[in-house]
């Protein structure tokens, strides 16, 4: 399998970006903000269109739109928390104007351009990435893994307590833009693996697969970003063996596999054990020395 | 599209008109805004906006495998998204919204597995298009919409069911809005609110399966969120807020289709266009008004009479 170019291009690329998707998905579903990912996965396919509607390569547009819209919903909502609403109206108007980029990409650029684009960019081709390509994805993949790494511990602190954490003197509001920033940078560098659509899956279905297994936080961004990778790799395999499957299918399909298998696992085992063991620590705890049912 | 534009606008419309297609184009998008109205309206106030979305995602590949298949899209649409608002209705931890028992902890669950849902459903449907083999066009007009194929008999489909649903959400309509705005008090006052929720979010599924066969998968959010956010934030009190909402949207798609038929961009594009650009007037709108507001009574009362 390794023999082939583009396989070599395909593994490389993925693992970097089931990594930097699996760490920061986890933040993601810990502070409740899939839903912000989610638009700002759909805003990745606007920016792709745009960039290669104005003739630029379509990374620029992707990174630069993205992440700029990444911030401007943090300013939208309060203490860089964008809101319901907010998201949704955002998003359905940025869709809109990616619509608007690919007729105009279409139509303008027929001689140049492809009509494939849009559902490239929708749905991703891994199996499409040159050597500088891949160079590049792996590149920023890692700078994302690293920073949510080296902003993981005050991070955690400021979503699990946000008052608590400014009154220690941790800056909430600009980890917050940060935040938003590094998900824009994840969704964009995603979009050339697994397409801007289905990105949201291999952000959301490991981390909450993670919070199953593990409370502990730090265990879990590993346990995360490991079955994110797992599912990437899984899923490459799958569609190299079976050749009809298309790799973003087939990666997804894992990812989703083993969230459900979790979930019927912990289900389980929580019948088994005592409703105690698996509380879970980031709600409060029971009050000791009285009793059951005092409280 | 197509067409010559006039400054005589009734001429335009009369122009319009004598096709058949554009004509089935306004009654479906008339037939879908209202409805949109009222069930978003509800959507908004129980914030379960990425459910809608997630819903309206699913029923992509609803169409497409009633393609794979050879059957009407508009079953496809209907079948998966049900079968999607009894997936996120059934799955631990995500009762749909506001149903009272959900804490910090349950919201993350829930939106991790609404996410999933989602996104393993759009790879399924994109599986069915690559199986297929017409992958581009289909791909396209599924997700972003083809206002200019509904046939007649769609139409009529649209219309029954859009019935049923207005007339299901009036029956529950009362219930329904005491169970968002207070889900403790409502269910100590003895009323089923799960009931009331998983209720919601079939009528919320049918909903998302009528306007999606017009807007595509992807924009369904432009009629449900968009009018109906901005007629909250136009007036708080309910009954006036669903109707504002219906007016909106319906207002929306007219134009929308009006100035897509004159121009050379997709109807998707307009359509969010016009529906954000009345979101952001009304916000603008009420920011200006809460500055005048709080300002004049602030003045200093008068001194009294000397």
């Amino acid at each position: 399998m390794f023999s082939h170019v583009f396989m070599q291009h395909a593994f490389l690329a993925g693992t970097a970006v089931g990594l930097a998707a699996g760490l920061v998905g986890y933040f993601l579903v810990l502070r409740a903000q899939v839903f912000t990912a989610d638009a700002l996965s759909h805003v990745a396919f606007t920016g792709a269109l745009a960039g290669l509607a104005m003739g630029l390569d379509a990374r620029v547009g992707l990174f630069a739109v993205t992440i700029l819209v990444a911030l401007g919903m943090g300013a939208l909502g309060r203490r860089a928390r964008p809101g319901d609403v907010v998201v949704g109206g955002v998003f359905a108007w940025i869709l809109g104007l990616g619509v608007f980029f690919l007729t105009l990409y279409t139509t303008k650029r027929s001689g140049s351009g492809d009509g494939a684009a849009g559902v490239r960019v929708l749905f991703g081709s891994i199996y499409g990435l040159s050597a500088t390509d891949t160079a590049v994805a792996v590149g920023v993949a890692m700078t994302i893994a690293v920073a949510v790494v080296g902003i993981a511990r005050p991070l955690l602190f400021a979503t699990l307590d946000e008052h608590v954490a400014a009154a220690r003197g941790v800056p909430v509001r600009v980890l917050g833009y940060g935040f938003l920033a590094l998900t824009g940078a994840t969704a964009a560098e995603s979009t050339q693996v697994v397409g801007a659509l289905l990105i949201l899956g291999l952000l959301a279905a490991p981390a909450g697969a993670a919070r199953r297994v593990t409370t502990r936080p730090l265990a879990g961004l590993a346990v995360s970003a490991a079955i994110a990778v797992g599912s990437v790799w899984i899923g490459l395999t799958v569609s190299y063996l079976v050749p009809k499957t298309p790799p973003s299918f087939a990666i997804l399909s894992t990812a989703t596999a083993t969230y459900l298998m979790v979930i019927a696992g912990s289900s389980l085992w929580a019948g088994r054990r005592h409703e105690s063991d698996r509380r879970d620590p980031l709600q409060p705890g029971p009050i000791h020395g009285v009793p059951e049912t005092a409280r | 599209m197509s067409g010559s534009f006039s400054w005589n606008l009734l001429a335009d419309l009369k122009d319009m008109w004598s096709l058949a297609f554009m004509v089935n184009a306004f009654r479906a998008g008339t037939i879908a805004a209202v409805l949109a109205g009222p069930v978003g309206w509800f959507m908004v106030i129980r914030r379960q906006n990425f459910a809608g979305h997630t819903l309206a995602v699913v029923g992509f590949p609803g169409a497409a495998g009633a393609i794979w298949a050879g059957v009407s899209i508009a079953y496809g649409y209907f079948a998966f998204c049900l079968l999607g608002a009894l997936a996120i209705a059934i799955l631990p931890g995500s009762g749909g919204g506001s149903d009272g028992s959900a804490g910090r902890g349950d919201d993350a669950d829930a939106s991790a597995i609404t996410g999933t849902v989602q996104a393993f459903v759009l790879a399924t449907g994109m599986a069915f298009l690559a199986w297929y083999g017409g992958f581009l066009d289909s791909a396209t007009s599924l997700l972003f919409g083809s206002f200019l194929g509904i046939t007649t008999s769609q139409v009529t489909v649209l219309a029954a069911v859009a019935v049923m649903s207005v007339a299901g959400l009036g029956l529950i309509g009362r219930a329904l809005l005491f169970a968002s705005i207070d889900p403790y008090v409502a269910r100590a006052r003895g009323l089923p609110t799960r009931w009331l929720g998983f209720g919601f979010l079939v009528l919320l599924a049918v909903t998302v399966a009528e306007v999606g066969q017009i807007t595509g998968a992807l924009l369904v959010f432009a009629l449900l969120v968009l009018p109906a956010a901005t007629a909250q934030r136009l007036t708080a009190r309910p009954g006036l807020g669903v109707a504002v909402s219906v007016v909106l949207a319906v207002v929306t798609v007219w134009t929308a289709l009006f100035v897509g038929y004159y121009s050379p961009y997709p109807i998707g594009f307009w359509l969010t266009s016009v529906a954000f650009a009345g979101y952001v007037a009304a916000h603008a709108g009420g920011h200006v008004r809460d500055r005048l507001a709080t300002r004049t009574p602030r003045r200093p009362a008068p001194a009294v009479a000397r």
